[in-house]
C-alpha cells in the first residue's frame, strides 16, 4: 500500500506545476472552494500519523494505568482535543479562509452552544443528584 | 462604447433622451462556479447541526454514565483493545477516504473507485465489530434496559453507528454514480459532501472512544 502510495505523490509533483498555473488564474476563486478539495497526499499523512500518535497514547495510558486516574483523564481530555483540532485542520481542511470565513463562523457558533449546553448539563444534573437523592450518589453504584 | 452609445444619442436626438438613461447593468459573477461552494457551506452547517444532535447524546451520557441501578459498570463491561481495533478502523477508513479525494481530484477515476472501495471495507469492519460488541453486550444481560447507563451508551455509541451505517450506504450509492457517470462535476460534489460527513464521523468518534470507553475504564 505505501509504495502505491508513493507512487501517488511523485505523479502529483509531476503535473502539480500545471495545475497551479490553471489555477492562478481565477485567485478568487480560492476563497469559494469546496471544504473538501484542498489538502495534498503530504497533508493527509501528517494529519494521519499525527492522529494515530493522539490515539495511542491514551488508549497506551489507560490499558497500562502509568498515572493516576485524575491526571490520566486530564491528559486523554486534553489529547482529544488536540486529535479533534487535527482532524478539522488535516481532514477537514477547515481555516478562516474556507467559504470567506462562514464554515469557521458557524463552527465557533456550534462550539459556543455545545461548551454551554454539555457543562451546563453536567453541571445542574451533578448538583442535582447530589442535593436530591442521597441515597443515590455514585458511591451506592459501586456496590455489586 | 461610449462612442457607440454617444452615436446612438446623436441619432434620436430628436426624442429628447437624457444622456445617462442607459440602464444599469449589474452583472452576477460566477453564478454557477459557486455551485459546489455553497453546497459545502450548507452541508458544513447540517454537519454542525448534526454536531448538536450528538452534543445532547453526549451531555445525556455525561449526565448517566454512572447510573448503573446495580448493574455492571462501564470498567466492567468495556473490552479497550477491541475499542481500539474499532478506532483502527475508522482512522484508516478516514485516511483512505482522503486518498479517494486526491485521486479524484486528479481525475482518475479508477483509483478513486478502488480507494472509496478500501474505505467502504473499513467502514463495515468497524460496522461488525460495533454489532459485535452490541451482540456480546446484550448477550451479557447488558442491552440498554439494564441501566440509564446502558440506555444512554446504547444511543449514544448506536446513533454514531447508525451515522456510519448511512454513511456507508452512501459511498455505494456513489461509487455506482462513478462507475455509471464518470467523475463529472456533480459526482465530485458529491464526493466531497460524503468526504465532509465521513471525517465528521471520525471526530465524533474521537469524543466517543476518549468520554465513553476511555473515562468509563477509568471510573
Amino acid at each position: 500500500m505505501s509504495t502505491h502510495a508513493h507512487s501517488d505523490h511523485h505523479a502529483d509533483h509531476g503535473h502539480g506545476h500545471d495545475h497551479g498555473h490553471g489555477h492562478g488564474g481565477h485567485g478568487h476563486d480560492d476563497h469559494g472552494h469546496p471544504a473538501g478539495a484542498h489538502g495534498t497526499f503530504g497533508s493527509y499523512m501528517i494529519g494521519f500519523v499525527l492522529s494515530v500518535i493522539l490515539t495511542v497514547i491514551p488508549f497506551w495510558l489507560v490499558m497500562n494505568g502509568t498515572l493516576d486516574t485524575a491526571t490520566t483523564t486530564v491528559v486523554i481530555l486534553a489529547l482529544a482535543v488536540v486529535q479533534i483540532i487535527v482532524h478539522m485542520v488535516y481532514f477537514l481542511h477547515m481555516n478562516g479562509r474556507v467559504e470567506g470565513g462562514w464554515s469557521m463562523l458557524a463552527m465557533i457558533f456550534t462550539i459556543i452552544v455545545v461548551v454551554i449546553m454539555f457543562a451546563g448539563s453536567l453541571w445542574v444534573m451533578y448538583h442535582l443528584n447530589h442535593n436530591m437523592m442521597p441515597g443515590m450518589t455514585p458511591d451506592m453504584s459501586k456496590m455489586p | 462604447m461610449t462612442t457607440t452609445v454617444e452615436a446612438m444619442h446623436g441619432g434620436h436626438a430628436g426624442h429628447d433622451t437624457p444622456r445617462d438613461a442607459t440602464p444599469p447593468v449589474f452583472y452576477v459573477r460566477d453564478e454557477h462556479a459557486h455551485e459546489a461552494a455553497s453546497t459545502a457551506l450548507g452541508f458544513w452547517i447540517y454537519l454542525m447541526s448534526d454536531c448538536l444532535i450528538f452534543a445532547v447524546l453526549f451531555a445525556t451520557y455525561g449526565v448517566l454514565g454512572t447510573s448503573y441501578a446495580a448493574g455492571p459498570t462501564a470498567k466492567e463491561l468495556f473490552d479497550l483493545p477491541l475499542v481500539a481495533l474499532n478506532t483502527t478502523m475508522l482512522l484508516l477508513s478516514s485516511i483512505t477516504y482522503g486518498f479517494a479525494m486526491l485521486a479524484m481530484e486528479k481525475g482518475r477515476t479508477a483509483q478513486t473507485q478502488g480507494w472509496l472501495a478500501i474505505t467502504l471495507l473499513f467502514g463495515l469492519a468497524f460496522l461488525g465489530i460495533e454489532l459485535y460488541e452490541f451482540a456480546h453486550l446484550i448477550h451479557e444481560g447488558a442491552g440498554p434496559w439494564r441501566s440509564a447507563f446502558l440506555s444512554s451508551f446504547f444511543t449514544l455509541v448506536g446513533t454514531h453507528g447508525l451515522h456510519v451505517t448511512f454513511g456507508s450506504v452512501w459511498l455505494v450509492t456513489l461509487m455506482v454514480q462513478v462507475a455509471r457517470r464518470g467523475l463529472i462535476p456533480a459526482n465530485r460534489r458529491r464526493l466531497m459532501c460524503l468526504s465532509m460527513f465521513w471525517h465528521f464521523l471520525d471526530v465524533i468518534w474521537i469524543g466517543v472512544f476518549t468520554f465513553v470507553y476511555l473515562m468509563g475504564a477509568l471510573r
